[in-house]
């Protein structure tokens, strides 16, 4: 689960990390509010949403005056802001973080993450700030600098020594990076964190470090013991059949193609994705129902499908296991019965009673095409998707 | 004699009285897995199915079955507490299939195992979030279809459940048996990789090639790559899903994420081809890309 950065700068906070004084605001009046309240005469106006690259895609600005920040609230709240990781279209902007400025001397970068190759948590420190950490490790890996976390004894402070000293910050300013790391150690193993991103962390004039920038990510297999994170979710920022899925218990991801997925298992589904592409059409979606395809996943899966109005053919791909074939036939045709499926229907089915499984499809009187296995299902469903495009025309 | 599980496999249940647990324990009694027992906590002295006995620890029911090897049901809080309770006490393979354990409880977990292991004791977890391993006409620990299974030479390794089955499917199709399919799951900090079942399946004189599945996600796919070409002389063909996946999305599996440009099924594809390593092209020609590497005896 992602949160916006002001959600994680109060996280932050409340674990002792120093960060510039901010307040969200939804509306131009409610960023005037919060920038009188800030001392000014430096104040950064940023829009809040799931993605990085903001300010290169101009969702942050910095303002010498109340007018200015005025302005540039007016212009961000409700801009539709590109960038790199937002699709092309760009995601609204519906809410602004209004900071405080901060005396930069130097910028500097820090994650906490997992490092899939041991198994351990590892924190990335880099001379680079304000970079993309991808770009330094390819251009200068000798620019980051990592220490691995035993979970046995946790972060170390010898280690944030290690880590401060080897930026090139002088004695006092180690201190604050041992303090400021320590703490975001702590807000990391306590709230089930998968990723924690300080991209910039900064040295003031003074000699203090301070996260200017915070992305934190939870773990979304421990967000049961965290039921208060709940509160930081924001749908809007999420897609509304994804989010629609879930509440199904249905593992989905929205994609650009026109051949719907509906399979059972997630490497499955990835591979049904990627056969589809091998015979020329493109998927709609990423769809597992996990492994029971009950008529009520089955039907609450085909809605979701059918939200999107780009599909033209939906391509079911299920490997029966343990299920029998004939239970998922008899999920399916009550499942396109009940939505009233008009769109051509490939479907493979693999397992006990396949036999049975397929007979009952055939004579369900619905548009069912079966597949013989999965090559034949996947060429089956993109015929059948350049079909109905050409009819469409 | 293929690897891992085999007839020496004395197995419990550690979660046998939930519903999935006691569901698939049926499944692999009826494929022909000796289950010796299960543990659940607070049901110790009472039969399973009027027949397997049930304890209270794992520790109690090694003492009393001698059993070597474990089958966890147990959900997703208490998962990686079942992993170590069966690490101390000493059982020799733990085969997760939960799915949903807390990254951080596995971070704890592995860590407890490969010190446990640092120490000497013979201990191997595979899994979480996988479908467990299966020695065909022999043993069977997990929830795979043991029916479309058929005993022979052919390894099979997947970070995917269905997949497997996928390749096992086509595989027995084609007259193909194998030796021992393992799935390792799909979550990004397991207990197996693909390396160390490459080492079990090179050590095996049962088994005469390998399929290897991966999928987005990680690096461990480039690493087995690496090692393959350095130590493996079998024959060998990989396959790779999530090639039409968008960056930065999981699709599903916990661990199938490409994160900051690494764990592309591009990358991995590359280093399977710079390994020697044929890739089938779709999924649907797992067993047909086999037999072009790979005569059976």
């Amino acid at each position: 689960m992602k949160i916006h950065e002001y959600q994680a700068k109060d996280l932050m906070r409340q674990y002792g990390v120093a960060v510039p004084d901010g307040y969200p605001a939804f509306t131009v009046a409610e960023a005037m509010e919060a920038a009188h309240k800030l001392p000014g005469p430096i104040r950064v106006v940023k829009a809040q949403i799931h993605a990085g690259g903001r300010g290169l895609g101009g969702g942050v600005k910095v303002c010498k005056t109340l007018e200015t920040v005025e302005q540039h609230a007016t212009a961000i709240l409700g801009m539709m802001l590109k960038t790199h990781q937002t699709g092309p279209g760009g995601q609204l902007v519906r809410r602004l973080y209004i900071e405080g400025g901060a005396d930069i001397a130097r910028e500097l970068y820090l994650s906490l993450l997992l490092d899939r190759d041991c198994g351990k948590l590892v924190v990335m420190a880099s001379t680079e700030g304000g970079m993309a950490i991808e770009d330094v490790a390819h251009a200068t890996p000798e620019k980051i600098f990592k220490e691995w976390i035993d979970p046995k004894v946790g972060l170390q402070p010898f280690q944030c020594r290690k880590l401060g000293f080897g930026l090139g910050l002088n004695a006092k300013s180690t201190t604050s990076f041992t303090k400021l790391l320590t703490s975001l150690y702590r807000l990391y193993t306590d709230l089930d964190c998968s990723l924690l991103e300080i991209n910039p962390l900064i040295v003031t004039g003074s000699g203090d470090v301070m996260a200017l920038d915070g992305k934190i990510t939870f773990d979304d297999n421990g967000l049961f013991r965290h039921p208060q994170l709940e509160a930081l979710r924001d749908f809007a920022e999420e897609d509304p059949a994804e989010v629609e899925a879930g509440k199904f218990d249905l593992s989905y991801v929205h994609l650009d193609g026109n051949v719907g997925c509906l399979v059972n298992g997630a490497g499955l589904a990835m591979a049904t994705m990627d056969i589809l592409q091998h015979f020329g059409s493109e998927p709609a979606n990423f769809l597992d129902v996990g492994g029971g395809a009950t008529a009520e996943k089955v039907t609450a899966a085909f809605k979701i499908i059918l939200s999107d109005d780009r599909v033209q053919a939906i391509f079911i791909n299920i490997f029966g296991g343990i299920m029998k074939c004939d239970t998922i036939a008899e999920g399916v045709i009550t499942a396109a019965r009940e939505v009233g499926l008009n769109l051509p229907l490939v479907v493979r089915l693999e397992g006990t009673n396949v036999e049975l499984g397929r007979q009952m499809l055939a004579e369900s009187g619905l548009p069912i095409e079966t597949a013989l296995d999965m090559k034949d299902g996947a060429q089956k469903a993109v015929a059948a998707a350049n079909r109905y495009a050409a009819q469409a025309r | 004699m293929a690897v891992l599980v085999g007839t020496h496999t004395r197995l419990i249940c550690q979660g046998i009285t939930g519903s999935a647990g006691a569901f698939h324990t049926r499944n692999c009694i009826a494929y022909g897995t000796n289950v010796v027992g299960g543990v659940t906590p607070g049901k110790g002295g009472t039969r399973f199915n009027d027949q397997v006995p049930v304890f209270d620890t794992v520790s109690a029911a090694i003492r009393a079955t001698n059993a070597n090897a474990t089958m966890i049901f147990v959900p997703p809080p208490f998962a990686a507490d079942a992993i170590m309770e069966a690490a101390d006490a000493g059982i020799e393979l733990i085969v997760c299939i939960t799915e949903g354990i807390p990254v951080l409880d596995m971070v704890r977990a592995k860590t407890y195992i490969e010190g446990l292991r640092a120490q000497g004791q013979s201990l191997r977890l595979v899994g979480p979030n996988c479908p467990g391993v299966i020695t065909p006409g022999a043993c069977k620990i997990g929830i795979m279809p043991g029916h479309i299974h058929k005993p022979g030479h052919v390894g099979v390794v997947s970070r995917s459940g269905t997949l497997t089955y996928e390749a096992v499917g086509q595989l027995t199709a084609l007259g193909l048996g194998q030796s021992t399919c393992i799935g390792i799951g799909g979550d990004p900090v397991k207990g197996t990789d693909f390396i160390d079942c490459l080492q079990l399946f090179a050590d095996d004189p049962d088994t005469h090639a390998v399929i290897m599945i991966g999928e987005i996600g990680g690096s461990a796919e480039e690493a087995a790559a690496e090692w393959a070409k350095a130590n493996f002389t079998k024959p060998i063909i990989g396959f790779i899903a999530g090639l039409t996946a968008p960056p930065g999305r999981r699709m599903g599996h916990a661990g199938a994420i490409i994160s900051g440009g690494t764990g592309t099924g591009q990358s991995k594809i590359a280093a399977f081809e710079a390994a020697g390593i044929r890739v089938a092209p779709t999924p649907g020609d797992l067993a047909s890309t086999l037999l072009q590497v790979y005569t059976p005896g």
